[in-house]
């Protein structure tokens, strides 16, 4: 199965915050989303999660449009998780992670033995099972974003967005997040923030600038000292290890130009 | 295909267990009733108030006074079961519209309902609007349909998701209002202006057979729609993007439950007047019994607002003798310690 972008536009009133994005997730891969602040990764992977309907182009689930898949059957492939989702609900975090199977419930197949199954697996999957009855407002960031991946889980998907899943962690569950992500037998897209972190999970990188995909390919391929200039305006040495992984050095003393 | 799936789906324990549960709950409900129909200025034994019952439903000829018989059956239990669908229709519209609106502050008349049905109203009755033709409560619901409709273009122009609904709302609200004091201020006269600030508070005096043949429908028509969109409810937890991403149908589930809010309140706002305080708070008590999940808050909200109004009711006829005070006035004046008392003993049990 196979999702994929096909020239995508989308503007939110008159102002165009994605130009042209074409895209295509491969089975089994780990592809991060990196860009600065406003350039539109947010947008584009609420539109890689069917959520918005492009204005033109086409967003594709195994080669048909979104469109004709309808909601349920694009939750059953497609689990997101956004990057602020919050509530002040008295609920437990199994609760939470049984939400998951919103897509495969109606009247006339109700909440089964399997659901439960599913919920619990997803619990063990993300290393919850023990805090699963703990109540939502207990737990801590990284606890949450930990159910909310198990929420996407429980929707038994073929692919796993996640915008941004590390925000406000500590750099230890930041990592253990990552690690434990790669680690899933899914296909995972995840707008990430930290270069290194990109450089250290994904398999692939797309680099977006003011709305458009400006590069795509290998963590090697994508993070240079002339990308991080253009894209990010930042200076930064790249350092290339034997196997061919590679690590963002800083340099202190930003361009004036550019801090202006 | 459908059927062995329908046959599974009744023969499974869980289903046998709310159905049982459910018929207690009527029961429940049934008592209470009967209870509110016998207790009054003139106290009648429950077990005249049964036989009276058994008579007009299935002839059972039991000798019954004709007085008795008739202040119960024309007077009380219409009364009654009136209340009962109001109080569960309004608990279930709260209910609805907190989780749609992701706001536990939000209740039925949030959407300019109760304000719309005061101009309305006072239009019939102090404007003399429609020349005698239309009737106040005919006019409360064409007053709340309109309200209602001016907030919904408002929410839909703005176009900004929830908030949009709740300021549009409280636009709407503020403006209804004000073209109420408007005309009550200056052209009812005292005894006009003393009659709609009763009606204003919710009052159930005038109540017969003919409008339980609206309300009870229109009760269970509601909550039956709103049953069946429970999950979807569920799934607006994190919000309306985090719905989407479960499948949601996010537009028509917010039209459907929308509209099915506002048609429940009107309906019942255009009977009895603005009742406060059971649809913001009924459902935060159903809540605290059996948590967050819509396919017991909704069921549950609808029970303890339909008792709670029925006995509001009650209380209201009996707590100053010979006189029938407005319910709304019991309904925050005994419903708010009971809440707080709720509140108290949840955060202790937790």
């Amino acid at each position: 199965m196979t999702l994929e972008l096909r020239d995508i536009v989308w503007s939110a009133g008159f102002r165009k915050i994605i130009k042209n994005v074409s895209l295509r997730v491969e089975p089994g891969e780990f592809l991060g989303l990196i860009g600065p602040n406003g350039s539109g990764k947010t947008s584009l992977m609420s539109v890689l999660a069917g959520i918005r309907p492009p204005d033109q182009g086409h967003a594709m689930l195994a080669g048909q449009d979104m469109k004709k898949h309808g909601r349920r059957k694009l939750a059953r492939q497609i689990g997101f998780v956004e990057q602020q989702a919050d509530t002040t609900d008295r609920l437990t975090a199994r609760e939470a992670v049984a939400l998951g199977r919103t897509p495969y419930l109606s009247m006339l197949s109700p909440w089964s033995e399997r659901d439960d199954a599913i919920v619990n697996r997803a619990l063990g999957d993300v290393d919850m099972t023990h805090m699963a009855d703990r109540f939502w407002h207990t737990l801590s960031g990284g606890e949450k974003q930990r159910v909310h991946i198990a929420r996407a889980l429980a929707q038994e998907p073929k692919f796993l967005l996640l915008d941004e899943p590390t925000n406000h962690l500590d750099i230890r569950h930041q990592l253990g997040l990552l690690e434990l992500v790669r680690e899933l037998p899914v296909t995972v897209v995840a707008a990430l923030h930290d270069l290194n972190h990109a450089a250290m999970y994904c398999d692939r990188i797309a680099m977006m600038r003011d709305g458009e995909l400006v590069g795509i390919g290998s963590p090697a391929d994508i993070l240079t000292s002339e990308n991080l200039r253009d894209v990010f305006g930042v200076e930064a040495t790249i350092e290339h290890g034997p196997n061919g992984e590679c690590a963002v050095r800083y340099h202190a003393g930003m361009k004036k130009d550019r801090a202006a | 295909m459908i059927g062995p799936v329908i046959g599974n789906v009744i023969s499974s324990p869980v289903f046998l267990k709310r159905i049982s549960v459910a018929f207690a709950a009527l029961m429940l409900l049934a008592a209470v009733l009967a209870v509110a129909a016998s207790v009054g200025e003139t106290a009648i034994p429950v077990g005249t108030v049964i036989d009276t019952i058994a008579n007009h439903l299935w002839d059972a000829g039991h000798p019954v006074d004709a007085i008795d018989a008739g202040i119960v059956w024309n007077y009380r239990l219409s009364r009654a079961i009136v209340a009962a669908s109001c109080g569960a229709a309004l608990a279930v519209s709260g209910a609805v519209l907190q989780a749609l609106l992701r706001n536990s502050l939000a209740d039925p008349y949030l959407l300019g309902i109760s304000a719309g049905a005061s101009t309305g109203a006072v239009s019939i009755v102090i404007l003399g609007l429609g020349a005698g033709m239309l009737s106040l409560s005919l006019g409360a619901f064409i007053g709340a349909v309109a309200a209602f409709a001016f907030v919904t273009l408002l929410a839909l122009q703005a176009r900004r998701g929830t908030g949009a609904i709740i300021l549009a709302g409280i636009a709407g609200s503020q403006m209804f209002n004000a073209l109420t004091s408007f005309i009550v201020t200056k052209s009812a006269s005292a005894e006009q202006a003393r009659g709609i600030m009763f009606w204003l508070l919710g009052n159930l005096s005038g109540v017969r057979w003919p409008d339980v043949w609206l309300a009870l429908p229109v009760a269970i028509v509601g909550l039956v729609v709103c049953l069946w969109h429970a999950r979807a409810l569920d799934a607006f937890t994190f919000g309306r993007e985090s719905a989407a991403s479960l499948g949601v149908p996010v537009r028509r589930v917010y039209a459907i439950l929308i509209a099915a809010a506002a048609m429940m309140t009107a309906v019942m706002v255009s009977i009895v007047g603005s009742i406060g305080f059971v649809g913001l708070v009924i459902p935060h008590a159903a809540r605290f019994f059996v948590g967050t999940r819509h396919g017991l808050v909704l069921p549950l909200s609808a029970l303890i607002g339909a008792l709670f109004l029925v006995c509001a009711d009650v209380i209201s006829r009996v707590i100053v003798p010979g006189q029938v005070l407005p319910i709304g006035v019991i309904t925050a004046l005994v419903g708010a310690p009971a809440f707080a008392l709720i509140l108290c003993h949840g955060r202790i049990l937790r």
